[in-house]
């Protein structure tokens, strides 16, 4: 019969010993949302999982002079009650919100959101617009690597064996700069995403925006950073016709398959009323501060 | 007892008691169907076809006998071989060989889920091990999925005995209701619509899974623990699939965490008693949500077309409808109620509603609230609204115009007796929300339903304790709170409080024979039951009250629960109440108590009309339901509030057909959902509260008037939130579930 082992250990090295040692597949355990029912479905057999919530720091928001960091098993009931974090990034915190139910957010973690690398992550597009580090470690030692790039397909990170995500570092939001993330379900919760769209903009003091980050959800393998779709928007004050240069770039960024959640059609339709209804929550955020 | 005319003289009936099932159920206690374990219970797991249709070649279960802990493994071998002949000799609808083929499949898979054989195991892990290796060789085999390929020409055939028109078909049976000439009052008609309609396989979605623990013993005596919508129906399927005795078969109803129709069958019971009678020990199985969704019955998809004629005024002058549903892998697809409830609205001199019941390689379809009505009254009352548009008329008004009423003679047969479906449209007009303003993008629509509503075989039983608590036993498992409603019943008879009457639901050695909880029938048909029991009670109270006031029993009158003196002549006693004369009763002849069995006749019809405002998003085609009102003639709301929870449950499952529920079948013929989050049930967040408006008018023929509830709310959502679509975006939604990739694709194909 299969076995199955479960460690809990108290610190980083511990912990990467034990992922690093494991002879079969290893799990790290954070909220246990995504990994618990793949689990009980039979769709993942590891034959270790390491839970990492006893990890000191883990779990937790800190305020530094560069900006916060999030602790990996932090959970989303968490995020969505840091007042400060909710005040500098709301678009970041709306979409780890959206993950699940109430009871999920008691237990869903951004690093488990992030490394069960899913196309239609919530959390991820707008962390990714925020310029998001992800801090990892491993047997090699310690790593910062931009959100964007721990997806590789989807069900697959760029982590080597053994290594584990152990915070999260945003930067410390500019004058005028904010962010905001819509998502498009059939229902109004409880659902994945059809599509995501995380925005993130910077205004000048005229309110021309001077940067901007629109990133993709559902659309294609991983998350899509549209760089077409913010310089269509840069410079401009996100009139009518900047909308429309936004959406049309949004959708020529897609690449979705047409599955249960949504046809090709759809989801691109759908891709470039996301951008721009997230764009002009950002703006109007951005330009309020 | 005769029919109480005046509501002022009812105590109890009416009110409001907390329900009696209530703190178990909240305090986690309630024992449900996987709750239940006996010493040495083994696991049971059942193994699944992979394949839409396939000839099962062979099947090598050494391996996993092999394995440690495994206890016995089960195929179709192990069931007997049920003749068509013995299974038409079975009561109704129900064939039983086809029964037996879809719990074990035998020679042949006929859907992906398909249960192929069953092991028992000590423990869940070995359970799922063993299954994995018991080794099946399949001849893989063509599938059809949908109802119309299913029905073409050249189409894989699921049964070699199942023939139509003398050739081997799909279509297992056309049925036809017709009144007048439908063809010639088309031809009177000033205006006509014509419309095509589909609907997909939509699944009860009950929250507890299928589960059951069985235990043999090797005399033969056997006990079955098990959530249904009926326990003397599992009994009676179990004896028959498995050649039992029913004496030897006790069933005990777990309480029950959802059923809606779909826990009328069986699945996994006989599965359990034969791994039992195998290996020796207690057997328990629990499906998990995918075998639920892959292997139990979601109620049929369909196609149909609707066609209703009319003159200027409004008289409609002619309908058809012609129908197919699916059936899934058996026949028996609920397609007789949908024609006979499709135009049972209505007052129509010239009607005819046809259809077909189709086998294809889905999962055999079971009962789901209200069977097939909703289906066919999709068709009709979007058609409806089509010709109410086109007559430039009020929805309302136009089935006001053709309202069913006492006196008409509906298609289906029956003369109708008094009904409330005037009063029903009466009171949806009056109400607020019909005449509300509407903002931008947003839409109202109506929409009108019918059920029969039914009687049958129901058993009750009353007991009077030392104390003179009562205690009511009936055979009905309780789904929509009738423990509550028996209780109050025979309170209100006794003249006693309700919190002095302790009910509960029998096993099957407990109370006589009772039908499942269906239909809309337990309040009408137990009801009655129990009535009469607590009838007979009163009667032997009297009889025992006279026997001591020496005194003879005609003397003697029951009045709030006290027996008094008929009147002057009677003599001079002070009231003797029921405590009083429970006291006595090992003096006056014994314990007291009734146990009433019946068939009972005379259900009243019931009709409903929903209101509904939804609000579309232009650019996305997500549908809001803003606001969403049920009126309902229930006859007599026994407990208002759980005649309430009934029509909002039932709306909110109408609603969720109506905009995201579906089954979808990847390119193998796989169910592509199955799961609660890609079959998209509505979640609490995505309603309004759903207003209930109950409308009473008696049926005279049940004491306290009673018509039943359970079904009828189920029926006009589906038209409803489509006819609000229409309002709302201008385009007709033909095709269901009216989900946002298809509304959006209807917004850009009307630019």
């Amino acid at each position: 019969m299969p076995r199955l082992s479960y460690a809990a250990p108290a610190s980083v090295p511990d912990a990467i010993k034990l992922l690093a040692g494991a002879e079969g597949l290893a799990k790290v355990l954070s909220g246990g949302t995504d990994l618990l029912v793949q689990l009980r479905s039979g769709r993942t057999r590891p034959e270790l999982i390491v839970d990492t919530k006893k990890i000191p720091g883990i779990i937790g928001i800190r305020e530094t002079e560069d900006g916060f960091v999030i602790g990996a098993a932090t959970s989303g009931a968490e995020i969505g009650e840091n007042a400060a974090l909710v005040a500098a990034y709301p678009g970041v915190v709306e979409g780890t919100n959206l993950i699940g139910s109430t009871q999920v957010q008691g237990r869903a973690s951004l690093a488990g959101n992030l490394c069960n690398a899913s196309p239609a992550a919530d959390s991820v597009p707008a962390l990714i617009a925020a310029g998001a580090v992800a801090v990892v470690v491993g047997p090699n030692g310690q790593r910062n690597v931009p959100v964007g790039q721990i997806v590789i397909a989807p069900g697959r990170t760029s982590l080597a064996k053994g290594e584990f995500i152990l915070e999260f570092h945003l930067p410390k939001p500019k004058a005028k700069q904010s962010d905001a993330y819509l998502r498009f379900i059939p229902r109004t919760e409880m659902d994945i995403a059809v599509v995501g769209c995380g925005v993130n903009l910077t205004l000048d003091a005229n309110g021309v925006i001077t940067a901007a980050c629109i990133v993709l959800g559902a659309v294609a393998p991983t998350q899509v950073v549209v760089e077409a779709a913010a310089k269509a928007i840069i410079g401009t004050k996100l009139d009518d016709a900047a909308l429309a240069a936004l959406d049309a770039a949004a959708r020529a960024a897609c690449n979705p398959i047409t599955d249960k959640r949504g046809t090709i059609e759809f989801r691109t339709k759908i891709a470039g009323v996301l951008a721009r209804r997230a764009a002009k929550i950002a703006y109007d955020r951005a330009g309020a501060r | 007892m005769n029919f109480v005319a005046n509501k002022s003289e009812l105590k109890v009936v009416g009110t409001r008691p907390v329900r009696p099932d209530g703190i178990d159920k909240v305090t986690g206690k309630a024992m449900f169907g996987a709750d239940l374990t006996m010493a040495g219970t083994l696991t049971g797991k059942v193994l699944r076809s992979p394949h839409a249709h396939a000839r099962i070649v062979a099947i090598d279960a050494s391996k996993a006998l092999a394995l440690p802990g495994v206890k016995a493994v089960i195929t179709a071998a192990d069931f007997p071989e049920i003749s068509s002949e013995e299974a038409a000799a079975g009561d109704g609808a129900v064939n039983f060989r086809h029964m037996a083929h879809n719990v074990l499949a035998r020679d042949k898979v006929l859907y992906e889920g398909h249960a192929v054989a069953a092991v028992a195991a000590t423990s869940q892990a070995i359970a799922d091990a063993a299954a994995a290796l018991i080794e099946i060789t399949y001849e893989v085999l063509p599938f059809v999925i949908d109802v119309e390929a299913a029905m073409a020409d050249g189409a894989p055939l699921l049964h070699d005995d199942i023939k139509y028109n003398g050739k081997p078909s799909n279509i297992t049976k056309r049925v036809e209701f017709k009144l007048g000439d439908a063809d010639a009052g088309l031809a009177e008609a000033d205006v006509v619509v014509e419309g095509r309609y589909e609907t997909t396989a939509v699944h009860q979605g009950y929250i507890e899974p299928h589960a059951v623990i069985a235990s043999v013993n090797p005399d033969g005596q056997t006990q079955i623990f098990a959530s249904s919508q009926g326990q003397f129906m599992i009994r009676q399927y179990v004896s028959k699939i498995l050649a039992m005795d029913i004496a030897n078969i006790r069933v005990t109803p777990a309480e029950i965490g959802g059923g809606f129709g779909g826990k009328t069958l069986v699945y996994l019971e006989p599965l359990a008693v034969a791994l039992s009678r195998k290996a020796g020990k207690p057997v328990k199985m629990v499906m998990n949500r995918e075998e639920v969704f892959r292997a139990t019955g979601p109620t049929s998809g369909g196609v149909m077309t609707v066609k209703i004629g009319a003159k200027k005024d409004g008289t409609i002058t002619g309908a058809t409808i012609d129908i197919a549903l699916q059936a899934g892998a058996f026949p028996g697809s609920p397609v007789a109620p949908a024609c006979m409830c499709a135009f049972a609205c209505y007052d129509l001199k010239n009607v005819r509603a046809s259809g077909f019941d189709v086998v294809s390689n889905r999962s055999k379809i079971a009962a789901y609230r209200a069977p097939g009505a909703p289906i066919s009254a999709f068709g009709v009352e979007s058609a409806m609204d089509d010709l109410a548009t086109k007559l430039g008329m009020d929805p309302i008004a136009l089935r006001e115009k053709n309202a069913a009423k006492a006196g008409t003679k509906a298609a289906y047969g029956p003369v109708f007796p008094e009904i409330g479906f005037e009063q029903v449209l009466e009171a949806a007009k009056s109400h607020p929300h019909w005449s509300a303003p509407l903002g931008p993008n947003q839409g109202r629509g109506v929409a009108t339903g019918f059920w029969f509503n039914i009687g049958g075989d129901s058993s009750a039983s009353v007991f009077v304790n030392e104390d003179g608590t009562i205690s009511v036993v009936s055979g009905s498992p309780d789904i929509g709170g009738s423990r509550a409603s028996m209780a109050m019943m025979a309170a209100e008879v006794l003249g006693v409080p309700y919190e002095k009457v302790r009910p509960i639901v029998g096993d099957t050695a407990q109370i006589g024979i009772t039908g499942m909880t269906g239909g809309s029938r337990v309040t009408f048909a137990t009801g009655m039951a129990t009535v009469q029991a607590a009838e007979k009670v009163v009667d032997e109270l009297k009889k025992r009250a006279a026997m001591i006031w020496d005194i003879s029993p005609e003397a003697v009158d029951w009045k709030d629960g006290e027996a008094v003196p008929a009147g002057a002549n009677a003599g001079g006693f002070d009231p003797m109440p029921l405590a009083a004369i429970a006291a006595k009763a090992g003096k006056t002849g014994g314990p007291i108590g009734s146990e009433v069995s019946i068939n009972a006749q005379g259900a009243g019809a019931g009709f409903g009309a929903h209101i509904c405002d939804v609000e579309v998003d232009p650019e996305t085609g997500f549908v809001k339901v803003l606001r969403y009102t049920a009126v309902q003639d229930v006859g007599r709301a026994i407990h208002p509030s759980y005649v309430e929870g009934q029509i909002q449950g039932g709306a909110v499952q109408g609603i969720g057909w109506a905009l995201n529920e579906e089954y979808l079948y990847d390119k193998n013929g796989r169910m592509d959902n199955a799961g609660f989050l890609d079959y998209r049930v509505p979640v609490a967040s995505d309603l309004p509260m759903i207003e209930a408006v109950v409308v009473e008018v008696p049926n005279k023929r049940h004491p306290f008037g009673v018509r039943g509830v359970g079904e009828v709310p189920i029926i006009p959502p589906l038209a409803a939130v489509g006819n609000a679509i229409k309002a709302a975006i201008g385009v007709r939604m033909h095709s269901l579930p009216m989900s946002p990739p298809k509304i959006l694709a209807a917004i850009d194909g009307k630019a």
